[in-house]
């Protein structure tokens, strides 16, 4: 047997999960999809003494569209993430970007509340819910609060969620009409976590000039970055190849990047320009087409 | 107590909860078809079906298993026929030592369904997840275009 032993608390409801939360303490942690959780326990990096499994919580597995947002249960896998026609349609990037998470194998179990509460920093749906500026719904018995990414993701796989609190739901933006994203990630294998990826999305006008411009990079800080000094220079603009030039070169100096195994600091600043230059380009041209 | 189908045969099992699931097949069902290489997602070679759908049998629990439907290597087989799988491996040498072949077949398997006519990009996307130490994988490609074939005259 790899991981320790531990006590094995199934639950089918959010409110169920959450008693068991609080019965517990510091002592539990849900078990959801398994694709971060059994590996650290397999190493026995992790040895909970409880694990609450959340896979038969079947209220937070949904994808509803409602007023302008797309609302996604935390318990939703990313295999439907990508083959539901709703996030294709409404939030086509973040269908785009799933596909970048491991392995079909990986994404059949795997969930969205997972991966974003383990906090990769170099997670696709840590990238896209930055970019989005998405709205995490998170509940305890006594309360549920809202907050965005920047309230939520911490630092280098740490996130602002406490011991009795469940992620219940995530709240993207639907893509505005007229709009289009570009998505570009570096890895050394196809499957592997990325080493530095890009994430753009551009709204143009009738005119064909940029409403709005969002640019957010990942594998170059603690957690994902929104990049304003690039948003700042494409706003408004008409989008020139010059003008996409200007916002991808001032990419780098807007990172915190470290040295690893995968990437100097130099590379990572140096690839994560050329990443946001290509996004750029595709999100451009998409949102052109589709005026 | 769980109570779990593997290959359609019903089994009832006293089982400690952190029992992984690819253990359970292995020890307790005595299916040894089912291989354990890095035990932490990143070879493939546990993979599994459990209700219709590839897992990594390393990452779940058995507990977890309980009521569902979980279909291993030696449930390919039907009638005592090789898998249209199985036997194009067999044909085009998609093996060598055998380790990596029951989650190669799992994953083939599920690509086939959603994509019946892939290209050969494809298929080294729907095998990316499982490692092989022995082909070079050009040879798993072939298999499984081959089975392809196979299995869309046969539907025809
Ligand atoms: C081989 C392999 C390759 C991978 N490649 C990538 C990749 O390229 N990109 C990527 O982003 N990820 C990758 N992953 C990780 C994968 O995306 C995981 O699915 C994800 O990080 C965790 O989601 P999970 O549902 O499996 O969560 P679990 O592993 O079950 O849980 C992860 C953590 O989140 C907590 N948690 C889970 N759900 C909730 C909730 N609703 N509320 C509160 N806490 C919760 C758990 O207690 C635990 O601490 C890979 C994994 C493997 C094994
Ligand atoms: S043993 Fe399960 S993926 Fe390697
Ligand atoms: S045949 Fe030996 S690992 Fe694939």
């Amino acid at each position: 047997m790899k991981p320790a032993a531990f006590k094995y608390v199934r639950v089918d409801s959010v409110e169920a999960a959450l008693s068991a939360l609080e019965q517990y303490g510091s002592d539990a942690k849900i078990l959801a999809g398994g694709q971060s959780l059994v590996p650290m326990m397999n190493f026995r990096i992790a040895q909970p003494s409880v694990l609450v499994d959340i896979n038969p919580v079947n209220e937070i597995d949904f994808i509803r569209a409602e007023n302008g947002w797309l609302c996604i249960g935390a318990r939703t896998r990313q295999t439907t993430l990508e083959k539901n026609p709703d996030v294709n349609q409404k939030c086509p990037l973040l269908a785009a970007a799933v596909k970048w998470i491991g392995h079909p194998q990986i994404r059949n179990r795997g969930t969205l509340g997972g991966s974003l509460v383990h906090g990769d920093p170099t997670a696709e749906l840590a990238l896209v819910a930055t970019l989005l500026d998405a709205r995490l719904v998170i509940r305890s018995t006594a309360k549920s609060r809202t907050v965005g990414p920047a309230d939520f993701f911490d630092g280098f796989m740490s996130t602002r969620i406490t011991e009795t609190e469940i992620l219940t739901e995530v709240r993207y933006p639907a893509a505005p009409p007229g709009s289009g994203y570009g998505f570009h990630e570096l890895c050394i294998r196809q499957g592997d976590f990325a080493v530095v990826a890009a994430a753009v999305q551009f709204t143009a006008d009738d005119v064909g000039l940029c409403t709005e411009a969002r640019v957010a990079v990942s594998g170059a800080g603690p957690k994902p970055l929104r990049i304003p000094a690039a948003e700042k220079i494409l706003a408004g603009s008409d989008a020139s190849a010059a003008v996409l030039d200007a916002a991808a070169a001032c990419v780098p100096a807007e990172l915190q990047p470290m040295s690893d195994l995968k990437g100097s600091e130099a590379y990572r600043r140096e690839m994560a320009r050329i990443f946001v230059r290509r996004a750029l380009a595709d999100a451009w041209s998409m949102a052109r087409e589709k005026r | 107590m769980i109570r779990v189908r593997v290959n359609g045969v019903e089994y009832e099992r006293e089982v400690e909860p952190r029992l992984l699931l690819c253990d359970f097949l292995r020890e307790n069902l005595g299916l040894t078809g089912t291989h354990i290489g890095c035990e932490h997602g990143i070879c493939g070679s546990c993979t599994v079906m459990v209700n219709g759908y590839t897992v990594r049998s390393c990452l779940m629990f058995a507990v977890q298993a309980n009521d569902a439907d979980v279909t291993t290597v030696e449930g390919l087989a039907a009638g005592g026929k090789l898998h249209p799988l199985q036997e194009a491996f067999s044909e085009h040498y998609g093996l060598q030592c055998g380790f990596c072949t029951p989650g190669m077949l799992f994953s083939a398997l599920e690509l086939l369904k959603e994509t019946p006519k892939p290209t050969d990009h494809e298929i080294r996307e729907g095998i990316a997840g499982n490692i092989c130490r022995c082909t070079g994988y050009y040879h798993i490609v072939q298999a499984v275009k081959a089975a392809a074939e196979q299995m869309a005259q046969k539907q025809t």
